[in-house]
């Protein structure tokens, strides 16, 4: 079993690939011939390199001792290049974060990859790179994976879809059906910033100070959290679409519990919050990429506090409210002036609004 | 119905062959331009009241300073003023602008 | 955030909801205009620290809402029948119209985009020469100069190719309108601060004068509101119907003469249907006659059809506060946000979205809400 590293290595990107073949991808790529082989040892072979990946075989063989989970996601975010990063790392991260919301630490990843044909190959060095990059201060691997092209038009330069396996912290206990009343619910960094920073770049939005994406592996801190609580981390669950309202709302749905949250609490950088007000955006339904909602035990809040602080992604951990009695499915937000207001699921996509 | 949040101008420039005032706007964190067409004497260093792109009036310090007066009065009053008094000059101020 | 954070302060905010619990002796129904006030009232929860006896009934001041579903449809079909680009403010993209919403209109191939700023769409416009752009106008007095400009831009720039679909309403003739209704129930209200940063307070004082109501221009923040309320029911408390101006930091008495000049010459008032209310006179802008190459109705041909009767939706006695939303037999069971049968559902500061949203449970929704 692969050891995960426990200090993420700073790595910058380099890309010292020469894009000769007229610079785009083409539907040749994706025939399963000569084209598609010298697109996957330039662009994915080479990067990703590790014994599993160099068989070059239809699937990796792994053994793993103990219960492990397994996940996916896709990815389609637009654009696929935007302040704090790329669809690549957003890949990566996404799946390693998947995996440890379910107590696991993710050790190697599938790397599905689905290229509109005219994509650049100098755009899909600089994704790949990244994500090869976060693979490697990840402490993860790419076992496995697939490449295909679609017609131009039929894509969105480039979808990308992760699966990846992880083994199981021996601790971990983890399900909404766990939440308590008196769990005290801890979020790991500033909200909303992901969202702002995707929306910073459409036109007309665009602003002129930089808001970047929150992407983050959260696998070093969830296991720093369940080397100090174990089982009494009830509930991990990661804030992406939707945003950290939305994650509380199903929480407190599937648990059949109530929430109480201080708005106060909520962790938030200046500019996403002037960006919030700008548009009219709630901060509680704006998408992060790095940001997860932990519900631990009152017994053991304090040492989760002090774990997640003391952990690469979890510095700015805060406490924003606790489980409570009420059994409502009903989540509270105590605005700062003392109102409450109930957190619903939001309708669907939550767009900037002039009233 | 009427998104419109107060921010600093930071700078101004000129386009459109000089017809048009854009300014910086900084929110908190961020900064945004907006058309300053509507608001002629608006001048870096002002607060601004932005909508959908377009400064609609101008931020005045002095009256929102009276509001707070107006606000810590009425804590204290209370204290010295009986209920009933409807004489008292706190009841009476309101705020001031009034038409 | 400065000349926001102030106005959110909770020792401030205390202090008023402690005066208001002294003042308010009687009982008295006030009405805020504005959706953006509405939704203040309902993000902050202020309704709860409200005096038993003081009921806001929410306004029709919603753009979104009160937009008539011939007019979207109007839209819909600029995109899909027309191939128009159309440009619209993020609130109007869900709404419905009779068989498509703008959103769906997209989804359906259509080229429907989100602008933050009306002058957005000029400059794409500029920039796509071989596109048709139209830009749906919607708002109210706020809204309606940067509408305004962005037609005086693209007459600057020479551009053939850009319109506006005016969806324009003004605030005045609708208090009125509710006012005139014999049944109404308000007894004050909270006129929209930031539509008369714009108009001023001239055309409130016609009101004040004929209907016998204190009006008072009042902004968004949880202090504003509150200070807002407390004069008005300082105000009912003494028997007095008088204008005052709680949002004197930008409203000023003229309002921006600057902006109503750029109204003035782009548009010229008429009478506009409002959803739910019917057509209430003179309440609404048009573009100007001289400004037909603009108009997005002259260029396309299209013509305003009248709004379909009878949904059932009770909007006439909600925003006058006859009837509470939660006694409506469609509420929270056909009628519901992402579902709604008539206008004040259809934005989340419609007057019966923000019972919805500030509902407990579908039990409570059902049973009359917290607003009690």
């Amino acid at each position: 079993m692969a050891e995960v590293s426990q200090a993420p290595l700073r790595m910058t990107l380099s890309c010292p690939a020469p894009s000769g073949d007229g610079g785009h991808v083409v539907m040749g790529h994706g025939a399963g011939g000569l084209l598609s082989q010298q697109l996957l040892e330039r662009s994915v072979f080479r990067r990703f390199a590790n014994p599993d990946l160099d068989r070059r075989h239809d699937g990796a063989v792994l053994a793993f001792a103990g219960p492990v989970a397994f996940s996916t996601d896709g990815y389609v975010v637009s654009p696929i290049e935007f302040p704090g990063g790329t669809i690549g790392e957003l890949a990566v991260h996404g799946t390693i974060n998947d995996l440890a919301m379910c107590g696991a630490m993710a050790e190697v990843l599938s790397l599905g990859l689905i290229l509109e044909e005219g994509l650049p190959l100098s755009t899909l060095d600089r994704v790949l790179a990244a994500a090869a990059d976060a693979c490697a201060a990840s402490g993860v691997r790419v076992v496995t994976g697939d490449t295909k092209v679609v017609e131009r038009g039929k894509g969105d330069g480039i979808y990308v879809t992760t699966s990846g396996i992880g083994t199981v912290h021996p601790r971990a206990a983890i399900g909404a059906t766990r939440l308590r009343a008196g769990d005290v619910l801890l979020v790991n960094a500033p909200i909303a910033s992901h969202g702002i920073a995707i929306m910073s770049v459409r036109e007309g939005i665009a602003f002129e100070t930089s808001v970047t994406s929150d992407t983050r592996p959260l696998h070093h801190v969830v296991r720093a959290l369940l080397d100090a609580c174990g089982e009494g981390v009830h509930c991990l669950r990661d804030a992406t679409r939707g945003g950290l309202g939305a994650v509380l709302a199903e929480l407190a749905q599937q648990g059949g519990v109530g929430m109480r949250v201080r708005q106060a609490a909520l962790p938030m950088l200046e500019e996403v919050e002037g960006a919030c007000e700008l548009l009219g955006l709630d901060p509680l339904y704006v998408a992060n990429e790095g940001v997860f909602v932990a519900a631990v035990d009152a017994s053991c809040a304090d040492a989760a506090l002090a774990a997640m602080r003391a952990s690469p992604g979890g510095e700015a951990t805060v406490a924003i409210g606790t489980v409570t009695d009420a059994a409502d499915g009903l989540v509270r937000l105590e605005s700062a002036i003392g109102g409450t207001r109930i957190v619903h699921l939001p309708p669907g996509e939550q767009l900037p609004r002039i009233c | 119905m009427c998104l419109a949040i107060p921010g600093l101008v930071t700078a101004i420039e000129h386009r459109f062959d000089g017809t048009v005032r854009i300014a910086k706007v900084r929110f908190g964190g961020i900064v945004k331009e907006a058309s300053l067409e509507m608001l002629p004497a608006a001048q870096v260093g002002d607060y601004v009241l932005v909508h959908v792109g377009v400064a609609i009036s101008r931020v005045d310090e002095a009256e929102a300073k009276q509001v707070f007066r107006y606000l810590e009065e009425i804590g204290e009053l209370d204290e010295l003023v009986p209920l009933q008094d409807d004489t008292a000059p706190h009841a009476r101020q309101g705020a001031p602008g009034a038409a | 955030m400065k000349f926001l954070s102030e106005f959110r302060d909770p020792a401030l905010v205390e202090r008023l909801v402690d005066e208001l619990h002294k003042v308010a002796r009687g009982e008295w129904t006030l009405m805020e205009v504005c959706g953006g006030q509405t939704h203040s009232l309902v993000k902050n929860g202020l309704m709860e620290l409200l005096p038993p006896g003081v009921r806001m009934v929410h306004g029709p001041g919603c753009p979104v809402c009160v937009t008539p579903v011939p007019l979207i449809d109007l839209a819909v079909r600029l995109v899909l029948e027309h191939g128009a680009t159309v440009f619209s403010f993020g609130d109007m993209l869900r709404v419905p119209g009779t068989a498509h919403s703008l959103a769906q209109a997209k989804a359906a191939g259509g080229d429907v985009r989100v602008a933050y700023s009306p002058l957005e769409a000029v400059q794409f416009a500029q920039a796509n020469p071989t596109r048709q752009v139209v830009f749906f106008a919607v708002g109210f007095e706020t809204t309606a100069p940067a509408n305004a400009l962005a037609l005086v831009h693209a007459h600057r720039l020479g551009l053939r190719n850009f319109s506006l679909l005016a969806s324009q309403v003004l605030v005045p003739p609708a208090i009125a309108a509710v006012l005139s209704d014999p049944a109404s129930r308000i007894q004050g209200f909270l006129a929209a601060g930031h539509v008369c940063t714009i108009m001023g307070l001239d055309e409130y004082a016609p009101i004040v004068d004929r209907f016998r109501v204190p009006i008072v221009v009042t902004g968004f923040e949880p202090v504003d509101l509150l200070h807002g309320i407390l004069m008005t029911v300082q105000q009912l408390e003494r028997g007095e119907a008088r204008l005052e101006n709680q949002y004197a930091r930008v409203v000023r008495p003229e309002g921006n003469p600057d902006a109503r000049r750029v109204l003035r010459e782009v548009f010229r008032v008429a009478d506009r249907e409002w959803r739910g209310i019917g057509v209430v006179p003179q309440s609404g802008l048009e573009v100007r006659e001289e400004y037909a190459d603009f108009d997005a109705k002259v260029r396309f041909g299209l013509e305003d059809a009248p709004e379909a009767t009878d949904s059932g939706c009770i909007a006439g006695l909600v925003l006058t506060g006859q009837a509470r939303p939660t006694e409506c037999p469609h509420f929270g069971t056909t009628c519901t946000p992402l579902t709604p049968v008539g206008a004040p559902m259809v934005s989340s500061e419609g007057a019966c979205a923000a019972y919805h949203h500030v509902a407990l449970s579908p039990v409570q929704l059902v049973r009359g809400g917290r607003h009690g």
